[in-house]
């Protein structure tokens, strides 16, 4: 019976693949591999299924996608590159360049209407689009404990100033002001966030434009003083500790801040925290009204000899796009639909907040590209070494200043 | 007769190609996998790769990068800081135990395999291991301390200046025991009757090791110390899972600048510049070596 069983069941998909006309095997090379973002995965698996191709999911994880990266590249050199791959940042521009990857001009001819301009523009080369959007998420959070909140009596922070002024009274009265994690990345994430509070010119002209003097400025300086003032309000024991143990001391009331993209909002949720009631979301002290975003897209890798793309690629990249996936997907992931006609009612109130701040931010030209978004890979890493150096060291605020100049014009 | 002559030519035959055959193989892969690949690393450097090769030759740009760059100058201090102490206390604690095991003691077998065990060991999971023991919160300072030692600290991982030497530590527990059983199969090396003779001749234990024993070992020696520069020039795995490089840059090797340059941040070319000034320094240091040992042991 159940030898019956298997055959029937094969000869059943034998039958459902050669009705799909054009089944095709879609490789799918990401990183996406904690809780809410496999299940943002398995969405689209699943819509991919339905059209009538093969879902073949590569999954590489670790490093925050170095490891995955280091993949791709392997597989381009040999010549077998993946079809569909998750990637972000410039890196979409660099491969484009090369002309490794298919345009979607087949499917995007609406994507330009639909999409925030500032996000377009980081999805396109020469005009047209060659990576799909899942979402959006925005960087320039910061988390407070609304109980250690109320129990100092104070509000949410406007300014570096008012934030040192409630971080005093955090310590006071026994709370670690600042949950931060000691790696690169997160001094990182907390140092883009204070050159943003210098407003959105000067961080564009710095970092996304990497502008000589800018970066050596006095402002840069004040910058560096700033961060430097804030290290006190960290506890002992950062060193090495990953964001999501920073988040869980913000969440048992351990601590006051936290500093971190909304991807951060996941481990609150998890933890049956509530938006206003458990915690509180704002924009970092001196961004509001600006949105600092991610944009994670798939890109679509050309086969030997190829040079459109195949049914399959345009039929990923246009259900990516489509409204149904792009609402369950961002819901999932924590974070916001890249589609600004996709209705986030049943989001929680940060989420509404993110989405209401991003079309606000696309008209004032307050949304721009998170660091992580902005910059390449050697520019990202070459400012992460001097930040995190000087969170590491008693080097003054001008000389770390100077060096980050000089890091980010030998990486460019 | 014509039997054993086809025989004897085919056992010439034998005899001359049959080494030859059997290292083939190898010859080949090592020509091709070690030599090739570092001809082909050696070219890159001098290219403008960056995501991927690319083979047009732009001269020595890369390694001009590579010299501007402060987290290049930091790996190799730390390099320096740690292959230094790295070395002389691996030498000096694996002779010292080799010393006392050639006592001719009771349970020896399984004192060296006691010794020798870390060395099982992969470097991630010595370099793990050692991150727990050396974490204030978890590890040494922790368990001093509720043993009533209330006073003792041991922040090494998360001070910028002593992080670099918990790798030297892990690494000297890892390798100590090797060196003990090389200094120890050096030891037993020795002839007996030279010993001997020193006994004969009156002089005591201190002044047979000082005088007799160790002297002979000078190869061992050498060994030892081209095998230990070579391991610290290589060590990789016990910094990514001991400190992960940090705090900050502070315990960058020249191996995690290379492999984080060219792998993560798609500067292939000054990777591959960093390979190359990392070969260097091996040659420059382990040629001499091998030349002076080499000389000493034709003198002798």
């Amino acid at each position: 019976m159940k030898r019956l069983n298997t055959g029937l069941v094969s000869a059943l998909t034998l039958a459902l693949f050669a009705s799909a006309a054009c089944a095709e095997e879609l490789e799918v090379l990401h990183y996406w591999t904690s809780g809410g973002e496999s299940k943002a995965v398995g969405v689209l698996k699943t819509d991919v299924e339905k059209r009538g191709h093969v879902w073949k999911d590569s999954a590489v994880a670790g490093g925050g996608g170095a490891n995955a990266m280091t993949v791709l590249k392997t597989r381009v050199i040999s010549g077998n590159p993946p079809p569909a791959v998750q990637m972000r940042g410039p890196s979409v521009q660099d491969w484009a360049e090369q002309g490794a990857l298919v345009d979607l001009d087949p499917v995007s001819k609406s994507w330009d209407k639909e999409l925030p301009p500032q996000i377009a523009k980081v999805l396109q080369y020469k005009g047209k689009f060659y990576s799909a959007p899942h979402w959006v998420h925005r960087v320039n959070w910061m988390y407070i404990n609304k109980a250690a909140l109320d129990k100092v009596g104070g509000t949410v922070p406007k300014t570096y100033p008012e934030l040192f002024a409630l971080a005093d009274k955090m310590k006071a009265a026994g709370i670690i002001p600042i949950a931060h994690g000691g790696t690169p990345y997160h001094d990182g994430v907390f140092f883009e966030g204070i050159v943003q509070s210098m407003g959105a010119d000067f961080y564009r002209k710095a970092i996304l434009e990497g502008d000589q003097a800018t970066l050596a400025s006095p402002k840069m300086v004040e910058v560096f003083d700033i961060l430097r003032k804030s290290q006190s309000y960290f506890d002992p024991g950062i060193q090495g500790r990953p964001w999501n143990l920073a988040a869980a001391m913000v969440i048992e009331g351990k601590a006051g801040m936290l500093f971190m993209g909304d991807w951060a909002k996941g481990e609150f949720t998890a933890a049956n925290k509530v938006p206003g009631k458990d915690y509180v979301c704002a924009a970092r002290p001196g961004t509001e009204g600006m949105f600092t975003f991610i944009a994670d897209g798939f890109v679509f890798y050309k086969a030997k000899g190829q040079t459109a793309a195949t049914k399959g690629q345009q039929d990923l990249a246009s259900i990516i796009m489509s409204p149904e996936y792009q609402q369950q997907a961002a819901y999932f992931k924590g974070a916001i639909p890249a589609r600004t006609d996709v209705s986030v009612a049943n989001f929680d109130d940060c989420a509404k907040k993110s989405a209401a701040d991003m079309q606000g931010s696309m008209k004032s030209n307050l949304l721009v590209p998170s660091m992580n978004q902005g910059t390449t890979e050697a520019t990202l890493g070459a400012i992460r070494d001097v930040v995190t150096k000087f969170m590491n060291s008693t080097q003054d605020s001008k000389s770390a200043a100077d060096a980050l100049a000089k890091a980010v014009k030998s990486a460019g | 007769m014509r039997e054993g002559n086809t025989g004897g030519l085919l056992a010439a035959w034998a005899d001359r190609w049959l080494p030859r055959l059997v290292l083939a193989p190898s010859v080949a892969a090592s020509l091709v996998f070690v030599y090739a690949f570092t001809l082909v690393t050696a070219y890159l450097s001098f290219t403008p790769s960056a995501l991927v090769p690319r083979y047009n030759f732009i001269g020595l740009a890369r390694y001009r990068d590579l010299f501007g760059n402060d987290v290049w100058w930091t790996s190799v201090s730390n390099l320096a800081q740690f292959a230094v102490p790295f070395v002389v206390l691996s030498m000096g604690v694996g002779l010292l135990l080799a010393l006392l095991l050639d006592q001719r003691i009771r349970i020896e077998g399984a004192l060296r395999a006691v010794y020798l065990f870390p060395l099982a060991l992969s470097q991630i999971v010595a370099g793990t291991a050692w991150q727990w023991l050396l974490n204030p919160s978890l590890g040494l300072e922790k368990t001093m301390q509720s043993f009533g030692w209330t006073g003792f600290r041991l922040s090494w991982l998360g001070d910028s200046d002593m992080a670099i030497y918990c790798i030297v530590v892990a690494a000297v527990w890892q390798c100590t025991g090797f060196v003990t059983a090389l200094f120890l199969a050096g030891l037993r090396g020795v002839d007996d009757e030279i010993v001997k003779a020193a006994q004969v001749d009156g002089a005591t234990l201190p002044t047979i090791y000082r005088r007799v024993i160790l002297p002979t070992m000078r190869p061992v020696f050498f060994s030892v110390l081209l095998i230990l520069t070579h391991l610290a020039i290589k060590t990789f795995d016990l910094v990514v899972a001991l400190t992960a490089g940090g705090p900050g840059t502070s315990s960058w090797l020249p191996t995690m600048f290379m492999y984080t340059f060219a792998f993560e941040r798609g500067r292939l070319g000054i990777g591959a510049a960093s390979a190359v000034m990392m070969l260097l320094v091996v040659v420059a240091v382990l040629v001499p070596l091998m030349y002076l040992e080499s000389k000493a042991t034709r003198d002798v």
